[in-house]
Formats: C-alpha cells, sequence, structure tokens
C-alpha cells in the first residue's frame, strides 16, 4: 500500500473552511474510499473532511449529544457512546481504519481503549498533544506549574485532558501493544513536519501535536 | 396499479383496500385472516421510479391520517410538524403512505369489523403480532406496486414496526428511523398494559368481549386504560411543569372524591375523549401484539442477526425523560445495529417531555431526522426539493 502525504495547505484551497492541520494530516493518511470509524468525532469535521477528499465511508461515535446531533443534522452517520465503554459493540475488523483524534487524553483507561480500536480496525490513527515539547518541558521547570500552551489551552483544573503523554510514552503504548508504527507526523505553529518514526527524540523536543499511524503486527 | 386480488374503495373518508379470499393475511400464530381490508391515506406523489416512497408506521392509538385531518372523528391530523410541505417528510418530495395497523379500529380489519358470518369478530379475532401488522402492511404495498420503500419510520411501536420491516424485508426498505422505540416491550411495560387490559376487562360493560353485539361500551374501563398508560407517555418533569399540584377550579380541597387536582382532571379528559375514538378490543390486541415483541427472538435471542446483511441505513432517536420506551432500550437496538455492521445512527434528544417528545416541538430532533432524510435521500438519488 502506498500512502500519500496531502499537504494542509493543498487541502486548504479547496474548502472555504479552515481545516484542522492534524485533520489534513489524517486525510493525508488514510486510503481513498475506505471504511472509516472516527471516534470522538465532535461536530464531524473529520468525517465531512475525509468523505470530501477521500471518499471514504465513514462512521463516528461521539459523547456529547450536541456533537451527534449536529453529525447526523449534517447527514453523518453517527453514533452517541463513550470511547471507554461502547467500543466493545463493534466487530473484529469491522473498519480499515480507526481514528482517536486528539482524544485519547481525554479517556479513562487509554492503553484499553488502543487496543480496541486495534481490534476493530486494521490500522489506527492517533493524534495527540505531546508533553514533551520543550515549551511544555521549559514552563513546568521555570514556573513549577502545570504548563498552558496551545495544545494544552487550558488550566490543570478545568481541563478535560485525563492522560497526557509524551511522543516517546506513547510510541512505548503502541509497542507494548504489537502495533506497528507505519508513519508519525509531527505538528508545530499548526504546519505539519517531516515524518520523524526514526528519530522520535526529535519530534518529542519539538512537536506540539503528533500524528501516529499504526498497524497491527 | 392495483392488483387483481384487491378491491380499492372510498367511503366515509376512508380508503380501503379490500384483499379477497385468494389473498389471506397468514399470522404467527397460524391463523389466518381473510377477507382482509387495509386502510390508509397517502399524500404527495409517486415518481415514475417509484423510488420516493414513505411507509409512516403510527402508535398504539394513531391511525392513517398522519398528516391530514381524520374525517371520522374530526381530529386533527397526529403528526403535522414532521409530514407535510416542507417538512422533514416533505410531501413534496415524497410519497407518504400510512395505513391504520391489524387489529385497529379505523378500517383496517380489527376485533370491531364483521367476521366472515356478519358479526362483529369481538374475541374470536386471533391474537396478532407485530410482525403480523408489518406484514398487512408489506400486501398493501406490494398491492400499490411499489417495490421498494425509500424509508420506513415511526415512533413508540411505530418504531417496532419500522424495525421489523427492515429485518423481514431488508431489499424493500432503504432507509429506517426508529423513534422512541425498542427491540423487546419491557416487563414494566407488559404490567402497564396488563393494568389497562384488566381494566376492560373489569368493565361490566366489556361483556367478554361481545359489547358491540349488546350495542354497549365498557368505556369506564377503556378510560382507566388510556389514563394509566397515558401516565407512562409523560415525564415527572413535565407534570410537574404543566400541574405541579395545582387544584383544578377551586382554592381549597373540596374533601371529596372530585378531580380536585389539575393532573386528575388532565388524565380524566384523557381517558373520557379516547373511549368515543377507539375500540376496547382493538385496545386489548394492540398491546397484547407489543407485549409479545421481541425481535431477537427469531433470531437465536441475537437481535443483531435481526439485522445482519442488509444494506438499509438506520437512524434511532431516544428521548432523555422517556420511562416507556428510555434510551437504554434504544441504545440496545444501536449495539445490535453496530455489531451487525449496519450503517447507523444514534441521537439521543435532551428533554423534559417524556415519551410523547416525539410528537412535539423538538428542534434538535427534527434537525436530525431532516438531516437523516436528506442525506438518505441523496444516497438514493431523489432530488433535494421535488416537484409537486
Amino acid at each position: 500500500m502506498t500512502l500519500t502525504l496531502v499537504q494542509p495547505e493543498a487541502i486548504a484551497q479547496n474548502t472555504r473552511a479552515r481545516v484542522r492541520t492534524d485533520h489534513a494530516v489524517i486525510a493525508g493518511m488514510v486510503r481513498n474510499g475506505a471504511k472509516v470509524l472516527d471516534v470522538g468525532c465532535g461536530d464531524g469535521a473529520l468525517l465531512h473532511l475525509l468523505a470530501r477528499e477521500r471518499g471514504v465511508k465513514g462512521r463516528g461515535m461521539e459523547l456529547s449529544q450536541a456533537g451527534v446531533n449536529a453529525c447526523v443534522a449534517k447527514g453523518l452517520s453517527v453514533v452517541q457512546g463513550d470511547a471507554d465503554r461502547d467500543l466493545s459493540d463493534y466487530p473484529n475488523d469491522s473498519f480499515d481504519y480507526v481514528i482517536l483524534s486528539k482524544t485519547i487524553q481525554a479517556v479513562r483507561h487509554p492503553r484499553s481503549v488502543l487496543k480496541e480500536l486495534a481490534r476493530i480496525g486494521e490500522r489506527v490513527v492517533v493524534s495527540f498533544p505531546n508533553f514533551g515539547h520543550w515549551r511544555v518541558r521549559t514552563q513546568l521547570l521555570a514556573s513549577g506549574r502545570m504548563p498552558n500552551t496551545a495544545s494544552l489551552p487550558n488550566r490543570w483544573c478545568e481541563t478535560e485532558n485525563l492522560h497526557l503523554c509524551t511522543v516517546r510514552d506513547f510510541a512505548d503504548l503502541a509497542r507494548e501493544l504489537h502495533l506497528d508504527l507505519e508513519r508519525a507526523v509531527p505538528i508545530s505553529g499548526g504546519q505539519a513536519g517531516a515524518p520523524f518514526a526514526a528519530t522520535l527524540w526529535r519530534a518529542n523536543w519539538f512537536a506540539e501535536e503528533a500524528v501516529f499511524l499504526l498497524a497491527r503486527r | 396499479m392495483i392488483q387483481a386480488a384487491a378491491k380499492l374503495s372510498a367511503a366515509g373518508g376512508l380508503r380501503t383496500l379490500q384483499f379477497d379470499a385468494s389473498t389471506p393475511l397468514q399470522l404467527s400464530s397460524g391463523a389466518v385472516i381473510s377477507p382482509l381490508t387495509v386502510a390508509f391515506e397517502t399524500y404527495g406523489q409517486l415518481n415514475a421510479e417509484k423510488s420516493n416512497a414513505v411507509l409512516v408506521c403510527h402508535a398504539l392509538t394513531g391511525d392513517q391520517f398522519v398528516a391530514s385531518p381524520n374525517p371520522v372523528t374530526g381530529r386533527p391530523a397526529w403528526w403535522p410538524r414532521m409530514v407535510g410541505p416542507g417538512r422533514p417528510i416533505d410531501t413534496n418530495r415524497f410519497h407518504v403512505i400510512c395505513a391504520n395497523i391489524l387489529g385497529g379500529c379505523m378500517g383496517t380489519t380489527g376485533p370491531a369489523s364483521l367476521a366472515p358470518d356478519g358479526q362483529p369478530y369481538g374475541l374470536r379475532f386471533p391474537v396478532i403480532t407485530v410482525a403480523d401488522i408489518v406484514r398487512a402492511q408489506a400486501m398493501l404495498i406490494e398491492a400499490l406496486e411499489i417495490p421498494s420503500l425509500f424509508l420506513v419510520i415511526g415512533g413508540s411501536i411505530g418504531g417496532m414496526q419500522a424495525m421489523q420491516w427492515a429485518s423481514a424485508y431488508p431489499k424493500r426498505v432503504f432507509a429506517c428511523a426508529s423513534i422512541a422505540s425498542a427491540a423487546r416491550h419491557s416487563a414494566q411495560n407488559i404490567a402497564f398494559y396488563e393494568v389497562g387490559r384488566q381494566a376492560i376487562m373489569a368493565d361490566p360493560d366489556w361483556r367478554n368481549g361481545e359489547y358491540l353485539a349488546a350495542g354497549v361500551r365498557p368505556a369506564k374501563g377503556l378510560a382507566v386504560a388510556r389514563m394509566a398508560a397515558h401516565i407512562t407517555y409523560l415525564s415527572e418533569q413535565s407534570l410537574r411543569r404543566k400541574f405541579d399540584r395545582q387544584l383544578q377550579g377551586r382554592e381549597k380541597f373540596s374533601f371529596g372524591f372530585d378531580a380536585d387536582f389539575q393532573v386528575e382532571s388532565y388524565l380524566r379528559h384523557q381517558g373520557s375523549s379516547f373511549v368515543d375514538r377507539f375500540d376496547a378490543n382493538s385496545y386489548l390486541y394492540i398491546t397484547r401484539a407489543v407485549d409479545y415483541f421481541d425481535l431477537a427472538s427469531d433470531f437465536g435471542g441475537q437481535l443483531a442477526n435481526a439485522f445482519q446483511g442488509g444494506a438499509t441505513k438506520y437512524c434511532v432517536f431516544a428521548f432523555s425523560s422517556d420511562w416507556h420506551y428510555p434510551p437504554e432500550d434504544n441504545r440496545q437496538i444501536v449495539r445490535a445495529l453496530i455489531a451487525a455492521g449496519a450503517e447507523a445512527s444514534y441521537v439521543e434528544v435532551e428533554t423534559d417531555k417524556g415519551h410523547d417528545a416525539f410528537l412535539l416541538e423538538e428542534p434538535a430532533f427534527e434537525a436530525a431526522l431532516t438531516g437523516f432524510i436528506d442525506s438518505a435521500a441523496s444516497a438514493r438519488g431523489l432530488a433535494l426539493t421535488g416537484a409537486p
């Protein structure tokens, strides 16, 4: 299988609405016409993008009622559900890709959620804010307080994030679950960088967010 | 357009299709109903491809007049918010069919109909199931020569019918919307229905079901049945909001058993207005059919198997304060659809209006249903705005 990386600018050009950079990167990782489940799909922006740019057969799961209603009102196939609880309903291998965009840090049990995603999909795409970014590290070092950055905008007592991790932490978890790292893309300042699978240490310092494409071994 | 075995007629404002003895209705129990009459109403034009037909399945005490006044009872259309020109089920765009259900009392064969011997069926009417109700609708749709329905939709036991349709005739149902429903009737609901049936049968005017021949009606029993059931269609919050403990037309308690409270007066009105339009035996038979409903039972207890292999698009709606068919019952349907790999959406609407919310103003529900119907219509190749 060949993967083509769609540059965020290329997608942004034919879109009136602003596309989230991690969404554009994810769109670049997904095969045309694939069957995709977006877990934590929010208002359906990514599913909509994938349907338009990649012609995918998309389904979604979303915790918030407002998000689900917005998705269904747009004509997307989305169910209300909780990643921690409801993934077990999906049969094995029922999707080509299962996507978890900026959600893994907010679930109760990231390890079992990731395991479930890999059971349901042949490939898993996960994006998350990198707690190892130099700005996060230096803020914590210098101020002695929980860092706030563009990717971590909320105070520790107001954030929905439960399990923040670094690029290295996530790579370790993927390895533990026997998932191959097929591609990893750093995002900084709203721009996608060069894939970094071989150079995790560098991404761990310089990626504000990261998008991982994983495959079952 | 009608097959030779069936005859269309319209009398007293009721359009009916009468099947002759060559096409009997085979029931789940093994019994047969023949001849069968199905009363129905339609709205909007069927297109040349016959691809825009929508079947609306009505609830327990509903009728076929989904979008126009009932000429017999004079009651207004029961779902004008959803069905009509420019509404989510747009009659400028879709050909909408609604049939009175089997066992009902608005023209379709039921216990108040005349049996072949010229006397009302009464308790001689066979016990029916939701599958039988759907089978009678399928005979109607076949006779109308509509090969496949764009959408089958219903609320409450209408949702059960919609799911039964999609399960029994997957190739004939392009999209299916189940609203405030369940794949199986719960013990609590069977219990409430049993209270209603006992109230009817305890009324001396019920006369072992032969009240029509005696020229009386078990109005008191039927009214109590309706009152008990009606409570389950509301919610604690909505009762509190509408009535709380307000007294009805008085300042103090009567220290008697008049309707002191507004909620009593409201329920009494619900009961008494119901008996004028509904047949008590129909109430017995239809509630029994719903008690028996358990879609998984024909599939080894595995609900997912009921939906296996079809290409139907589903949307399931639930209302947060519905305790008749609570969100959990609806989520069970969704879990089965997901396990079956079906294309499914699930929308839970936050509301304090209880089960009846599907008939009331709920903008989030309307928007989501419109989105579902529009996307299914575009997948079906139906134009966004139809020519009338």
